[in-house]
């Protein structure tokens, strides 16, 4: 980029950073605000530290060994999709890789579907033994949060390890065989000190996204396990006690921004080409016997942790188990619409009732505003960030921070800050859509970023010199080349904003429910309708992000990765 | 003490070798020589044991090492791209041979430094593989390599990513340290000046088999085939028909030639090759034969410093032919090579 003034570098950043300090830094600082008056109004002897320690622990504990666990699946197939070659091999990556840009509300109905009490393993073994309760207490248990996050971020080690992993020489490995190391040696004296920039980089993501688990710990951790998420959510919204909230949120914030400063460190490639595979495949269908097995046990695997639950969602989302009309002992499966077909009626006279369909329509309204403003904001910003200005390395950061802040302390700092005019009551809904760009931005920025900073400035002068004006040029240059990404991104902020449910619990009062708001709702509600509805919702989602990203995959350039 | 015996090897369900033999003695440098694709790579694989042949097998010394993995068959290595392990340094690179030898660190410090003394790199111990030019990195690797002393070393095209002067110069360099090494070494290249140069013996491969193998003297002398000869660049290959089997008289485009005293017996309409070096070539002198004399228009004339190179065009089929004097272009002249220097080769 050549030299540009200064001053049309600040004109960009304006727009964007009015918004963030307005929406994220003045809610941020109202929490810290009310956190810090607290405790120095009252004092730290009468605090009691359990109501932090508890959460802070559990938190640890579980994303520990959401991460043990999520290397121990991922690792293996991260190795499975960078060396071999087998039949089925695209689809396979392409449904190991599904999960991460599901809902958590979805993912917790379809665990739900598969171990809950109206699930189809409990269901199963009620009508064999003739049952008249749900013989697995599976659901409400560290084992059920624990598969739900091995389900969710086992595709984070796929795509970074397998990708990093299928980009090294093979021909390392094979000089240190030559060199007179056994399998095992050259894997640890050559292949794993290669990859451990990108094993570790994935691994602490994973566990940022465990650490910060919210939708997936709530429905299917029960009230016994709460991790901070939770735990401010069950403080600011069911026992009032904002202060405590406040602090658990600061004490979050700081430790997801410790880790990700962290994984940007470890983030770096440091080889360049010296340990590139100068081959574009290395892929080789399994030969040995032993290869053989590995990968057909690794496809049943992953079959069954990525498949199953999601299958196990959309067909119970079909079908009527006899029992839940309470006539029990005999147990019969029948084929309906009839809980796709009630999402469109009103039944409940009760003024809290809102109808699914309506949900529906909140959420696309939102995820619409949130296009447009994630959309604006961020074309905004990756300009301000393209430019060649000084004061950009310092604002750069701030406009990466909304990252490692959760959706649910954003949430609670908008209850704190904007609970009264002009935002309480009719306006108060429009925070979601903002809250939901605000999650949205840094995807955005980083999709478009590169693609601006590929433009070569060379072409913008050249039709410069053709006549074009600044906006002609911006227009009939730019905007072709950038179009992709800008697609990208905004489908991304479309599922993201569909999804949201952390920020928008606490944001959507009873009358404007949003898709995930509602489903957890109904989920949580007892009764055969109720729960098929919240699974024919979380059904529909699921289609629309498995639809959204596969137009994501379809018009984004190879080699653009989300994160 | 090597021996390949009759190895085949499919690749993408296409057969890439198809019964390659050859052996290699004790201290012998073994050129295998053979264009790109034509399955070098994969036979010096089979051998190291990184892949296994469809059939035949690897013996070392009379024994079949075909249950003994790639790192129990004490053989070396050295990949076209170095392959350097870019999370060590240079002397950690020379010395993971020796480590995993199980030699102690006095001994190992020892020998890696005499290794980085043979290549003269003594000051970049401790740098950093990425730092390294292309050279210096093919100097480690090739230290890398020769450190754990293997029984067989194999290098890959060890040249092939350098440019051409630095490829001379280490030609020279290589030379010495393998003679110097007394280790028996096979060296794959498609470069014919790197075989002639450094090879005791040349194999050459094409198209799955080996055409011919010899000293390099016995190769430039008698290549074997048309394909050896006009691979190796030993000089015009021209079409030509047999019109008259005793003595042999052969049609080509432009004249008919007389060959007599051939080993093999030709008949009348056999398509054939001739060779026709340019070096062997009579300018503007009256030949004994008068019958292997034709008359062409000089197109071009370049001076090559010890000789002045002709390209000479002979109705329609161009000649390249060496003078002792400089032709003007455009002007004609008459050309003429001697019966018993023209090789014949069977087949089209």
């Amino acid at each position: 980029m050549t030299k540009r003034p200064a001053l049309l570098t600040l004109a960009l950043w304006l727009i964007p950073l009015v918004f963030l300090a307005y929406f994220f830094y003045q809610p941020l600082i109202a929490i810290f605000r009310l956190v810090f008056s607290e405790r120095f109004s009252q004092g730290w002897e009468l605090f009691e530290w359990s109501q932090v320690s508890k959460p802070l622990t559990f938190t640890f504990l579980q994303a520990f060994l959401s991460t043990i666990l999520t290397l121990v699946v991922g690792l293996p197939a991260a190795w499975l999709f960078a060396k071999f070659d087998f039949p089925g091999r695209k689809a396979l990556r392409a449904i190991s890789i599904l999960p991460f840009i599901l809902p958590t509300v979805v993912v917790a109905a379809a665990f739900n579907t598969l171990i809950g009490p109206q699930g189809w393993i409990n269901q199963a073994l009620m009508a064999l033994f003739n049952l008249s309760t749900p013989p697995l207490k599976l659901l409400n248990s560290l084992p059920a949060i624990l598969l739900a996050h091995v389900f969710y971020n086992t595709s984070i080690i796929i795509r970074i390890v397998s990708s990093s992993w299928s980009r090294l020489n093979p021909r390392l490995e094979h000089a240190a065989r030559m060199l007179g190391a056994s399998p095992w040696q050259a894997f640890t004296k050559v292949t794993l000190p290669l990859l451990l920039p990108s094993l570790l980089s994935a691994s602490l993501l994973v566990f940022l996204f465990d650490f910060t688990s919210f939708g997936v710990v709530l429905m299917l951790g029960g009230p016994q396990f709460s991790t901070i998420e939770v735990e401010i959510y069950n403080q600011a919204m069911n026992r009032f006690n904002l202060p405590v909230a406040g602090l658990l949120s600061v004490i979050q914030l700081s430790i997801t921004l410790l880790i990700t400063l962290l994984q940007n460190r470890v983030n770096t490639p440091r080889y360049g080409k010296a340990a590139l595979n100068p081959e574009r495949s290395a892929l080789s269908r399994p030969a040995k016997r032993w290869q053989k097995v590995f990968v057909i046990f690794m496809m049943i695997t992953l079959i069954l942790l990525f498949a199953v639950p999601v299958i196990s969602l959309i067909t119970r989302s079909f079908v009527t188990l006899e029992a839940d009309r309470g006539q029990r002992g005999e147990v019969a499966l029948g084929f309906t619409l009839r809980y796709y077909r009630e999402l469109f009626q009103n039944r409940s006279g009760s003024i809290f009732y809102v109808p699914p369909i309506q949900a529906i329509r909140n959420s696309l309204l939102y995820s619409g505003v949130a296009i447009l403003i994630a959309g604006a904001l961020g074309t905004l910003t990756a300009y301000a960030m393209a430019q060649r200005a000084r004061f950009n390395k310092f604002l750069e950061p701030l406009f990466m921070l909304p990252l490692g802040a959760s959706a649910v302390t954003l949430g609670l700092g908008f209850l704190l800050i904007f609970n009264r005019p002009p935002w309480a009551n009719s306006n108060f809904p429009l925070l979601i859509p903002i809250a939901h760009s605000l999650i949205a931005l840094p995807f955005v920025v980083r999709t478009i970023l590169p693609a601006i900073r590929g433009i070569p400035e060379s072409l913008r002068e050249a039709s410069r010199s053709l006549g074009a004006n600044p906006l002609q040029v911006l227009l009939k240059v730019d905007l072709p080349i950038l179009l992709r990404s800008l697609l990208v991104s905004l489908v991304f902020v479309f599922t993201i904003s569909l999804g949201e449910f952390g920020a928008s619990s606490f944001l959507s009062n009873p009358h404007t429910p949003t898709i995930p708001v509602a489903i957890y709702r109904y989920i949580s509600q007892p009764g055969a309708l109720n729960y098929g509805q919240a699974l024919a919702m979380s059904s529909l989602l699921l289609f629309v992000c498995g639809l959204g990203s596969l137009l994501i995959e379809k018009i984004r350039l190879p080699g653009e990765e989300l994160f | 003490m090597l021996e390949v015996q009759n190895l085949t090897k499919d690749y993408e369900n296409k057969p890439l070798l198809k019964g390659v033999s050859f052996e290699v003695a004790k201290g012998e440098l073994v050129c295998l020589l053979g264009s790109s694709g034509s399955g070098k790579s994969t036979i010096l694989r089979i051998i190291a044991g990184l892949e296994e042949p469809k059939s035949g097998a690897v013996l070392w010394q009379g024994r079949d090492l075909r249950d003994v993995p790639t790192h129990k068959r004490g053989f070396g290595l050295m990949f076209q791209d170095y392959a350097l392990f870019p999370h060590k340094s240079v002397a950690q690179n020379i010395a993971f041979g020796l480590q995993m030898q199980g030699l102690n660190e006095e001994e190992i410090s020892r020998r890696v430094k005499e290794a980085l003394e043979s290549i003269r790199m003594q000051s970049f111990a401790e740098r950093p593989i990425t730092e390294l030019s292309g050279g210096e990195q093919q100097r480690v690797a090739l230290a890398r390599a020769l450190a754990p002393s293997p029984r067989l070393l194999m290098l890959d095209e060890p040249l092939g990513a350098l440019d051409h002067t630095l490829r001379t110069q280490l030609i020279q360099e290589l030379r010495a340290i393998l003679h110097q090494s007394q280790i028996p070494v096979i060296y794959v290249t498609h470069d014919r000046e790197e075989a002639f140069g450094l090879a005791d013996r040349l194999v050459i491969l094409h198209d799955g088999v080996i055409l011919q193998e010899g000293s390099p003297e016995e190769l430039f002398e008698q290549p074997a085939t048309a394909w050896v000869a006009e691979f190796l660049g030993l000089g015009n290959l021209v079409q030509s028909v047999v019109t008259q089997a005793e003595p042999l008289r052969i049609k080509t485009a432009f004249a008919e030639l007389t060959l007599p005293n051939q080993s093999i017996q030709y008949s009348p309409g056999q398509e054939c090759q001739l060779l026709l070096r340019p070096e062997d070539a009579l300018i503007n002198t009256q030949n004994s034969a008068r019958e292997n004399q034709f008359e062409c228009i000089v197109r071009d004339s370049l001076f090559m410093g010890e000789y002045h190179q002709l390209e000479l065009l002979c109705g329609e089929t161009t000649l390249l032919a060496r003078s002792q004097t400089p032709a003007e272009i455009g002007s004609k002249l008459t050309v003429s090579w001697p019966a018993e220097k023209i090789r014949v080769f069977p087949g089209s």
